[in-house]
This record gives structure tokens, C-alpha cells and sequence, in this order.
């Protein structure tokens, strides 16, 4: 019971330092300035506010408990949309399954109606909320730190240490990302985590490389100059110097590679390669029904559902990704 | 050029030996030979004798140092050897499946380079206009929608409803391309909104310069301009770019391919996946980081001859 609780502490705990994060940056006048230009940027605080429900239902997913001893672990989530077992399909809003030769009445009401296994469409959807949110959030939290490592180190200490890192990179780089994933999910094997290391191996060369380029750029300012002259270490320059100015830079490109991790999944999923099944995610709901249009009378609800839900979340990251990047850096601007 | 080329050739020889070490380390030590027997092995507890079997029937039972001689030599010579599940020769099945996974490709390839061009040439001439907004939208909106529902919902609409393509399938010779129509149509939609969106600003990046107005203050039409100058000039980072469709290329290759029912490496790299085929999935690795090398090497080819100002030397 202590076990359970201790594991809803991990969401809360990410929530707090989120928002900590945020009020902390706010202070600074480069970042005040930044979320000024965001308010006043419509598309974006509507993206945001997208992004934020999609969060908070992955919160909700997360903070479970047991009802008594030997009862299963359940979610916010499933407790209040878990639902009715169904036999099997039943179209939204439906009073009987579909696609049986005697349609027999449902036990429950279901928005989007059922799958093949007789689960609610409604629920599987809100499910596949937490999955997507640990794909991208994780993956990052793997690959952010690495990139920024060794890209600061590469272009900082230039030399051995940057031929070394690059040439580590290029190697990678020179296999094609899905090739490379196929790879590592065959030896990794499926689960959310092991999806998360090979997704995170795979994506932190472009940001170590964008690091180690604005590294090389920073090195020769008089500010680094000076702190040098100061007599500062190498390890504080670079953490509590240089780390800062790169900052905007990894904001931006974490919130655009958000989207692609989340597409990652679905491609993968339909490689067999994804999440297993019991966890519900979205690329497994559309793998699932990619023969379900097929069908006469075709079932549509299932696909639908899953792609729409993919999609707005990918949609409201790249919206607000790309008005981030207009807000921290307005020469970028197009 | 001659000197470039040998240069950037052998350049390329330290990073295949990366490449093949990363996969010799994957596929050998962090996942060793008895594991792949175990999963390949029908039975559910393969007994020791069983595996030791295995092992000698695929060649993985010698010491590690002469297992990585023979992997390399294997990947540099490109005899990628026996496939772990059928046994079949994995080159053979390279050479049969290597035309329609090229006709795929290619095809989708320049047919995708043209119509993105095209979109952004257009975004640039509506620019700061209403129609530039909704197109730089509607890239958006296209780049947020994964390839599995392009590949499904359009094979539902326009094969199955409108039955303008053969539902799936491919035949060799002429007739490919028939099949070749509905996937290489649908691997053209889903690049079209990141790669419209890129050229948008290398073209925009160009319309402010000075030539333009110079151009524009003979009479120029405004048309001319873009599809003459401005295209010329924007013509450099769009052909550095294009070095990077190649993964998605690869990636359009496997999904559609396997979508499809086409017998290319694409299909073939995905029942490799599905029998747990790790030979066959070594020498995909290996062959696609090949193909990219090649790719970017072309790429900077075509740069030096796309513009008369540069020299490879």
C-alpha cells in the first residue's frame, strides 16, 4: 500500500518542479520577456492550454491506488471511465453491439463506443494520454542531458575530446533513425522504458549538435574570456556560464522534438516495435484497427478516436513550439 | 573534384567501421548470439544442447574476436551471409528486392522535391497574403498527422472507396508502376507539410536581397523572378536539405512497402522483425547507413554543380 502511494509522488513531484521551473524563470528579464510575447500570442496560449489538459489527464492517469489488499491497482482514470465490459463492438452512443447477427443490448453507455475486446473507445484514448506524455517527457530527460554533456564538453574543450564526440555522433547519425530503432527495440525488447532509452539514443544527436555549435560560439565572448581570466574552472564555466546562454535553444528544440517522439510511437507501434498491449496508447489503438475499415459496415470509431487524439497533441506542440521559438528568439522569426 | 571525391570516400571508411562496431557490440555483446537462439528457437525452454545447435548451424559459435573479424569482413565485402530464420541468402533476397524498393523511392523522392518546391514557391508568392497563411498552416496541420493514418486512411478512400489504385500488391516490370501509384502518392503527402514549410524559408530567405529588386525595378515579372532568380539561389540549401529525406525515405520505404504488400527491403525488414531475424536486420543497418553515405556524398556533388561558385577541392 506504502509502495503504491510512493509511486503517485513521482507525477506529483514532476508536476511541482514543472511549475517551480517556470515561476524561477520568469524572474530572469530574458525569459519575463519571452512569456510576454507568448501571452499576447492567441494560437499559442490556445496550444498551450491543449497541451495542459492532455497533461493533466496523464495526471490523473497517474495518481492510483488499491480499494483494499488484493484489489487491482486503479488510476483516476479508470475509476471514473473504466466503464462497462462489453462483448465486443459497439458503435458510439449505441444501445446494442454491432456487427452481430442478433445485436445483443449493452451494459453500459458508451460516447465513442467499443472495440473489438468490448473495451470503451473513451477510455482507451484518455489512457493513451499518460503513454504519449512518458514517451515524450522521459525520452527527453534521457537525451537532453546527454546531448548538452557532451555537446558543451565537445565544444568547449575542442581538440581530442571534440573529434572523439563528434566522430561518436556522426556514427550515429549515419544510421538512418528508424533502422537504428528497429535495432535497438529487437535487443531492447518491448516496454515503455526500453522504448524510451532507444527513442532517447536516437534523438539527442541533433541537439549535441546544436549545443556544441552555440558552445563553439560562446567560448570566444569576453564574458568567457573573462570568467577565465578570473581564474574560474573549466566544470563552473561551463555549468553555470555557458550552460545558461544555451538555454532558450534546448527550450525550443525539447518542445519541437516532443511532436516527433510522439509520432515516433505510432510508427513503431505498427512495427510491432511499440508499447506492449496491455498498456493502452494511441499507435496501438490505430495498428489495432487498420483492418477494421475493411469491415462491412465498416468500423471507424476506434481509428478515429486514436489519430484525433495523436494528432491534436501533436499539433498544439508544434503550434506552440514554433510560437516558442518566435518568443525567445524574435530574429528568428520568418 | 577527382581528389574531393577520394577524399570524401575515404572519410566515409571510418565511420562504416563505427557503424559496423556499434552493430557487432549490439548484436554480440549487449544481446550475445544465445539469446537470438533462444528467441529463434520454436521451443519455449529450448534446452543448452539445443541452442549449441543452433549456433553451429548460423555460424555464431566461434570466440568473440573471430566472430567480429568475420562480421566485418561480411559488411565490407557485402556478403551479409545466411538469414537466422529461413536460412536464405540474405543477398539474394537484397538483389530481388532492391528494384521495387528503388522504384518507391525514387519515385517519391523527386515526385515530393517537386510538389514541395512547388507548394513553397507559391507560399512565397502569396507571401504576407492570406493564402501564405493558410498554407504555411495547412504544412502544420500535415506535419501533425502520423504516416500510419496517411497510409490507411488513403488506401481506404482512394483504393477501397474510389477504386482509383489497386488496393495492394506489385508486379515486376511496366506494370509496377500501377502499384507503385497509390504508396508513392500517399509517402508524397506525408513529407509534403515539413518539407513545403523548409523551402518556404530558403525562398523567403532570398526574396529580401537585393537582386530581387533589382530585378523587380527592370520589369520583371514577379513570376519570372521567383521561378528564375530566386529558385537559382534557393536552389543551394534546398539540395543541402534534401540529403535528409533519406531516413524518411527509408522509414516511407518500410511502412508502405509492408503496407502494401510490396516485395521490397522494406517488407522484407519488417519480417525480419516480426521472426526476430537479427542477420537480416544487421545487414539492413548496415546497407541504409550505406545508402545515406552515398546520398550526402551525391548531395554535395549536385551542390557543386548547382552552383558555379563553388569547388570541390
Amino acid at each position: 500500500m506504502l509502495y503504491d502511494w510512493l509511486f503517485n509522488l513521482i507525477p506529483v513531484a514532476i508536476v511541482i518542479a514543472l511549475v517551480l521551473t517556470v515561476r524561477r524563470a520568469a524572474r530572469k528579464p530574458l525569459w519575463a520577456e519571452a512569456i510576454r510575447r507568448l501571452k499576447t500570442n492567441r494560437a499559442a496560449l490556445v496550444a498551450l492550454a491543449v497541451i495542459a489538459i492532455y497533461g493533466g489527464i496523464a495526471f490523473c492517469d497517474s495518481i492510483a491506488w488499491r480499494d483494499d489488499h488484493n484489489a487491482p491497482s486503479l488510476s483516476l482514470i479508470q475509476r471514473t471511465f473504466g466503464g462497462t465490459q462489453e462483448p465486443t463492438y459497439s458503435a458510439p452512443m449505441a444501445t446494442e453491439t454491432f456487427g452481430e447477427p442478433r445485436p445483443r443490448p449493452l451494459a453500459g453507455k458508451h460516447w465513442l463506443g467499443t472495440d473489438g475486446t468490448g473495451q470503451d473507445v473513451l477510455f482507451l484514448t484518455l489512457r493513451g494520454c499518460r503513454t504519449a506524455m512518458i514517451i515524450g517527457g522521459f525520452t527527453l530527460l534521457i537525451a537532453t542531458p546527454l546531448a548538452l554533456i557532451f555537446g558543451i564538453l565537445a565544444g568547449y574543450h575542442g581538440k581530442r575530446v571534440d573529434d572523439a564526440i563528434q566522430y561518436t555522433y556522426t556514427v550515429l547519425d549515419s544510421i538512418p533513425n528508424i533502422l537504428l530503432l528497429i535495432a535497438l527495440l529487437m535487443v531492447l525488447g518491448r516496454g515503455l522504458p526500453q522504448l524510451c532509452i532507444a527513442l532517447g539514443i536516437t534523438s539527442w544527436v541533433s541537439l549535441c549538435r546544436l549545443a556544441r555549435g552555440e558552445t563553439l560560439k560562446h567560448r570566444e565572448r569576453e564574458y568567457v574570456r573573462a570568467a577565465r581570466a578570473l581564474g574560474i574552472s573549466h566544470t563552473r564555466i561551463m555549468a553555470r556560464h555557458i550552460f545558461p546562454n544555451l538555454l532558450p535553444v534546448v527550450v525550443i528544440s525539447t518542445t519541437l522534438n516532443f511532436s516527433s517522439l510522439v509520432l515516433a510511437e505510432s510508427i513503431l507501434s505498427y512495427l510491432q516495435l511499440g508499447v506492449p498491449p496491455g498498456i493502452g496508447s494511441w499507435g496501438n489503438m490505430i495498428d489495432a484497427s487498420r483492418l477494421e475499415l475493411a469491415r462491412q459496415p465498416i468500423i471507424w470509431w476506434n481509428l478515429t478516436a486514436a489519430s484525433i487524439a495523436l494528432f491534436v497533441l501533436v499539433l498544439a506542440f508544434n503550434v506552440f513550439g514554433d510560437a516558442l521559438r518566435d518568443a525567445i528568439d524574435p530574429r528568428l522569426r520568418s | 573534384m577527382i581528389g574531393y571525391l577520394i577524399r570524401r570516400l575515404l572519410y566515409a571508411v571510418p565511420i562504416l567501421v563505427g557503424v559496423s562496431l556499434a552493430t557487432f557490440m549490439l548484436f554480440y555483446c549487449v544481446f550475445p548470439p544465445r539469446q537470438i537462439a533462444r528467441r529463434n528457437l520454436s521451443a519455449k525452454y529450448p534446452t543448452p544442447q539445443q541452442i549449441d545447435a543452433w549456433l553451429v548451424v548460423h555460424g555464431y559459435d566461434k570466440p568473440l574476436g573471430a566472430q567480429l573479424k568475420k562480421h566485418m569482413t561480411e559488411l565490407f565485402l557485402l556478403q551479409f551471409g545466411k538469414s537466422d530464420s529461413t536460412g536464405e541468402d540474405i543477398n539474394a533476397r537484397i538483389r530481388a528486392g532492391a528494384w521495387p524498393s528503388f522504384l518507391i523511392a525514387g519515385l517519391i523522392f523527386f515526385s515530393s522535391l517537386a510538389a514541395q518546391v512547388f507548394m513553397a514557391i507559391w507560399a512565397a508568392y502569396f507571401r504576407g497574403t492570406y493564402v501564405d497563411t493558410w498554407l504555411t498552416l495547412l504544412c502544420v496541420v500535415l506535419m501533425s498527422i502520423t504516416y500510419i493514418v496517411f497510409v490507411i486512411v488513403g488506401q481506404y478512400l482512394l483504393g477501397n472507396i474510389l477504386h482509383l489504385f489497386p488496393l495492394a500488391g506489385f508486379e515486376s516490370g511496366i506494370s509496377g508502376f500501377r502499384f507503385a501509384a497509390l504508396p508513392v502518392l500517399l509517402g508524397l503527402a506525408a513529407g509534403l507539410g515539413s518539407g513545403t514549410r523548409l523551402y518556404r524559408t530558403f525562398l523567403l530567405e532570398e526574396v529580401n536581397q537585393d537582386y530581387v529588386r533589382t530585378a523587380r525595378a527592370k520589369g520583371v515579372p514577379e513570376s519570372r523572378i521567383l521561378f528564375r532568380h530566386v529558385l537559382k539561389n534557393a536552389a543551394i540549401p534546398i539540395i543541402t536539405s534534401t540529403v535528409l529525406s533519406i531516413p524518411s525515405l527509408i522509414l516511407g520505404n518500410i511502412v508502405l512497402e509492408s503496407f502494401f504488400g510490396i516485395p521490397g527491403l522494406g517488407s522484407y525488414t519488417v519480417d525480419a522483425i516480426n521472426s526476430q531475424d537479427f542477420a537480416v536486420v544487421r545487414a539492413m543497418v548496415f546497407l541504409g547507413t550505406l545508402l545515406y553515405i552515398a546520398g550526402a556524398i551525391l548531395t554535395d556533388i549536385c551542390y557543386a554543380l548547382a552552383d558555379p561558385r563553388i569547388r570541390l577541392e
